[in-house]
């Protein structure tokens, strides 16, 4: 009744070729962003500063659920190209985001190499040399991920032109045990530390706003403030504090802020000197940061899947001989693919870095599992669609974040931990089973068939 | 004090000049998050190290009615040894007034420690976690106590040299070093490296991925290498396999030592009698010959308030060094209640109790633990309170300590901490606080 496209005249060509056919469509999803970018940050703050919500609840939803989801969403996206559309099974998403994760740490530090000398008492003396500035924008070095993931990802893709379907399942399965194991063993990756982790340096956008100011008491009764430039992404950054400054009087703006060091210590009445404090960023900034990503991303996809090179990748799943016969090059097609998911995924694998873990040690963010976990993503949600993407990252995200919360209430029954872990492993497979009976072709197929039934609602013929 | 302070557009917002703790629960509880494990590969492991930590927490509430009559509470999280999971849990705990975690995996310290300043959270890590986190002037919030990997390999190499009859009979010995491969796992390897120079000995790394059942490239390699002595720094399921195929090829098992994570009955057990001799590092006492045991078996387990199918664990070595776990946080509440004059502590409050944290032997013998470790001094620049080490040894049945308590070779352990803590301020722009 509401949900039809009755009086809805498109007089123009480019109208009549809009993504959204209906009004409908288009308005729910000016919504939908309107609610991700404004009511979601600025209702939580309300509900924070009004005191209905507590500040760690706020930085809970944010850090570790928002900002997982939507990495995962852009990394189901970047497969869901390759498999979903261009019908080229693959396992090595993890590595190929991990590849991502390297390149933008590798930048954003000056890709540092080793020298290695003796020094006079014999002893090995190593030091870093920097080759390039460093980055410290993190669209710059999600760009240079993405790029640089890509021509991984072509140099993987190219035995997709003789091999096909599970075979290339474990070529590129080839493709992240390599990865992996660089990830680990090639110590200029990152950085020649003793434990193969890295942890991404302080990063920076709009330096030339100032975004907040701390206001210190003077002893004499006078304030002094210091400026904050910039949002603050990832990293801390370090400021300090004036000369003779004895208590801090107010602080506003998008960071977070540590005192410990300079004025919090037991003997806070005293005055310091060349005292340091630490600003961290807010959530909020990385959330913003890449929802944003995510949608420009999402645009360019829907673009691409809906115009000649969509066109061309689905016919190669489809019949790849068939496809060849009315002109479609397999070898461009194919190695597009590749290209284009690899590029996805390497985003989504800075993203991971950058706003989400920090600080990671390649072959555990990136391992075989986690290859598999978006595979699952893209298998649930529905290959070949955007929406799927979305819909089945938020399965895998929230399903397990959600078990965990009502844990509690089966613990007071159970007693037993590991008995109540494992409860929650078996409902979690056993969801994943019913969905896909269900409707094998993942959730948005269901999210389709709401749809037309909505269409015809009330009057089903 | 933390200061917060966001506008987004909207607001300009608050400002505070003293002590704003947030009263985030009753003002008679401490609140403890526990990272743990007890499903996964890592699981036989997982479990009698969670059931230490919280028999003894468990116990000082029954026993003492809390600390300084602060009830403990706790919450138990299952990170299954994953970073992800773990950051969930770290995040999702925090805001029930956590002042100090124990993240039990070195992978989940790496990710927290860029946290603790801005969250006001100590990480504590009872032997693992990250080295140079030892040097409190970079890292004032990370605590290493009682002694690090670092300390312990040199710690190792001091016993090698002692079995060989001296440390010049190290020349042209070879070792194997079998690792996990992950941040845990590498992080010996440095300091092998430099007392190879020094010592002339022959070191193999051999690295063994997650989850480590797959070891037979390893120990092919083993047998043609034929190494005199074998270091083991696995976890989980990998010790046992790393056990079992050393007995198959015929190694002998007194020259095979394992790091501390790689020494409990768990590991040992499936092997059978075939593992008898395996050696293992430790800095704490074994068996539940302890008062302190005995009257947590009285009063947790006897009451039938422990928790389910736990009794069997005490006294084992992973229990213990839980327990040890639970001693150092409790001491250190204690420590931080004397100096405020506060009962329940917060963030700042819990950071200077460990860091000014002293277990004297009389303190031990108090606890009811005479003789079971070393007194543990923290200070502001050492965070690893310099606890020595303990060789143990397996008879069929037990473990038995069979050494001395073994003080590591600081003077090269603590310049390279020193080294790597200042890389790392240079990296990340920390200006390293000063100690005097």
């Amino acid at each position: 009744m509401f949900y039809r496209e009755a009086g809805q005249f498109y007089t123009t060509y480019a109208k009549d070729q809009g993504i959204f056919q209906l009004k409908q469509d288009k308005y729910g999803l000016w919504g939908l962003l309107f609610f991700a970018f404004l009511v979601v940050p600025i209702g939580l703050y309300l509900l924070v500063q009004g005191g209905v919500m507590a500040g760690t609840t706020k930085d809970y939803l944010y850090n570790s659920i928002l900002l997982l989801l939507l990495v995962n969403c852009m990394a189901a996206m970047g497969l869901n190209i390759l498999t979903g559309y261009c019908g080229q099974i693959s396992l090595g998403t993890a590595a190929f985001m991990g590849v991502g994760a390297f390149t933008a740490y590798k930048f954003s530090t000056g890709m540092n190499y080793r020298v290695q000398k003796e020094d006079n008492a014999g002893e090995l003396v190593s030091t870093l040399v920097p080759i390039l500035p460093q980055i410290d924008n993190p669209i710059a070095l999600i760009l240079l991920a993405g790029a640089v993931t890509a021509i991984v990802g072509v140099l993987f893709g190219l035995p997709s032109l003789r091999i096909k379907g599970f075979y290339l399942a474990v070529a590129t399965l080839a493709a992240q045990f390599f990865l992996v194991w660089c990830f680990s063993r090639v110590e200029w990756l990152y950085d020649y530390t003793s434990s193969s982790t890295i942890q991404i340096p302080l990063l920076k956008v709009l330096s030339f706003i100032e975004t907040g100011t701390i206001t210190f008491g003077m002893p004499d009764g006078s304030t002094k403030a210091v400026s904050v430039s910039g949002f603050l992404v990832a990293g801390s950054e370090t400021l300090k504090v004036p000369d003779g400054a004895k208590t801090i009087v107010s602080a506003s703006g998008f960071i977070l802020t540590d005192f410990s060091k300079a004025l919090s210590s037991p003997d806070a009445s005293r005055a310091v000197t060349g005292e340091t404090f630490r600003i961290y960023p807010v959530p909020e900034t990385k959330y913003i940061f890449s929802l944003a990503i995510v949608v420009v991303f999402a645009f360019i996809m829907k673009n691409l899947v809906r115009g000649r090179i969509g066109r061309a990748w689905m016919a190669i799943r489809d019949m790849d001989i068939a496809a060849q016969l009315i002109g479609i090059r397999p070898l461009a097609t194919k190695l597009l693919a590749f290209a284009v998911s690899s590029f996805f995924c390497g985003v989504a694998g800075a993203m991971l870095l950058i706003f989400y873990l920090g600080a990671l040690e390649g072959a555990e963010a990136f391992n075989i599992n986690e290859s598999f976990s978006i595979l699952f993503m893209v298998i649930i949600g529905g290959l070949g669609s955007i929406t799927g993407s979305f819909l089945g990252a938020a399965f895998i995200t929230l399903t397990p974040i959600i078990l965990i919360n009502v844990q509690p209430a089966i613990s007071d029954v159970f007693q037993d931990k590991a008995l109540v872990e494992h409860i929650q492993f078996m409902v979690f497979g056993a969801l994943i089973i019913l969905f896909l009976i269900m409707e094998p072709l993942g959730l948005s197929r269901l999210w389709q068939i709401a749809k037309e039934k909505l269409r015809q609602w009330p009057f089903p013929y | 004090m933390r200061l917060k302070g966001l506008t987004l557009g909207l607001a300009a917002a608050v400002a505070a000049t003293g002590i704003t703790a947030p009263a985030v629960q009753a003002e008679e509880t401490q609140f403890f998050p526990f990272f743990t494990y007890r499903t996964g590969p890592y699981a036989p492991n997982g479990i009698p190290s969670a059931n230490g930590m919280v028999d003894y927490m468990n116990y000082v509430n029954l026993k003492w009615a809390g600390v300084g009559g602060v009830k403990l509470v706790w919450e138990e999280c299952e990170t299954g040894y994953n970073t992800k999971k773990g950051v969930e849990c770290y995040e999702r705990t925090k805001g029930k007034g956590t002042t100090v975690v124990f993240p039990y995996s070195t992978g989940i310290t790496y990710k927290l420690i860029p946290n603790a300043a801005r969250d006001k959270i100590s990480i504590l890590t009872v032997g693992y976690g990250r080295t140079d986190a030892s040097d409190g002037r970079v890292f004032p919030w990370t605590f290493t106590t009682p002694t690090t990997y670092w300390s312990q390999a040199s710690a190792f190499i001091k016993y090698i040299g002692a079995q060989e009859g001296g440390m010049d009979k190290l020349k042209g010995k070879k070792i194997a070093l079998i690792y996990h491969n992950s941040a845990y796992g590498k992080e010996p390897i440095r300091t092998l490296n430099l007392l190879e120079r020094k010592f002339g000995y022959k070191l193999t790394t051999l690295a063994v991925n997650h989850p480590g059942q797959e070891q037979k490239a390893t120990w092919l390699q083993i047998r043609r290498d034929r190494p005199d002595w074998i270091l083991l720094w696995g976890w989980g399921v990998m010790n046992q396999v790393s056990i079992k195929e050393a007995t198959n090829i015929g190694f002998k098992m007194d020259r095979m030592i394992g790091v501390w994570w790689s020494g409990a009955e768990q590991d040992v057990v499936p092997t059978g009698d075939a593992a008898k001799g395996y050696k293992a590092g430790t800095f704490h006492a074994a068996g539940r010959d302890f008062p302190l045991f005995k009257d947590i078996k009285k009063v947790v387990y006897d009451a039938g308030k422990g928790l389910p199918g736990g009794e069997k664990f005490i006294g084992q070595v992973l229990w213990n060094r839980g327990v040890v776990n639970s001693i150092f946080a409790t001491e250190a509440m204690a420590t931080a209640q004397k100096q405020y004059g506060v009962k329940r502590v917060n963030g700042d409050q819990m950071r200077w109790g460990l860091e000014n944290l002293h277990i004297t032997a009389e303190r031990w013998a108090e606890l009811g633990l005479k003789g079971f470790m070393q007194p543990i001094k923290n200070t502001c620049a050492d965070h690893e309170g310099n606890g020595p080490v303990l060789i143990q040894q397996w008879d069929g049945k037990k473990w038995n300590i069979v050494s001395d308590f073994i003080t590591p070779m600081r003077e090269v352990v603590r310049p390279l901490i020193e080294k790597s803590a200042a890389a790392y301020a240079k990296k990340q722009g920390i200006t390293p606080r000063t100690c005097s």
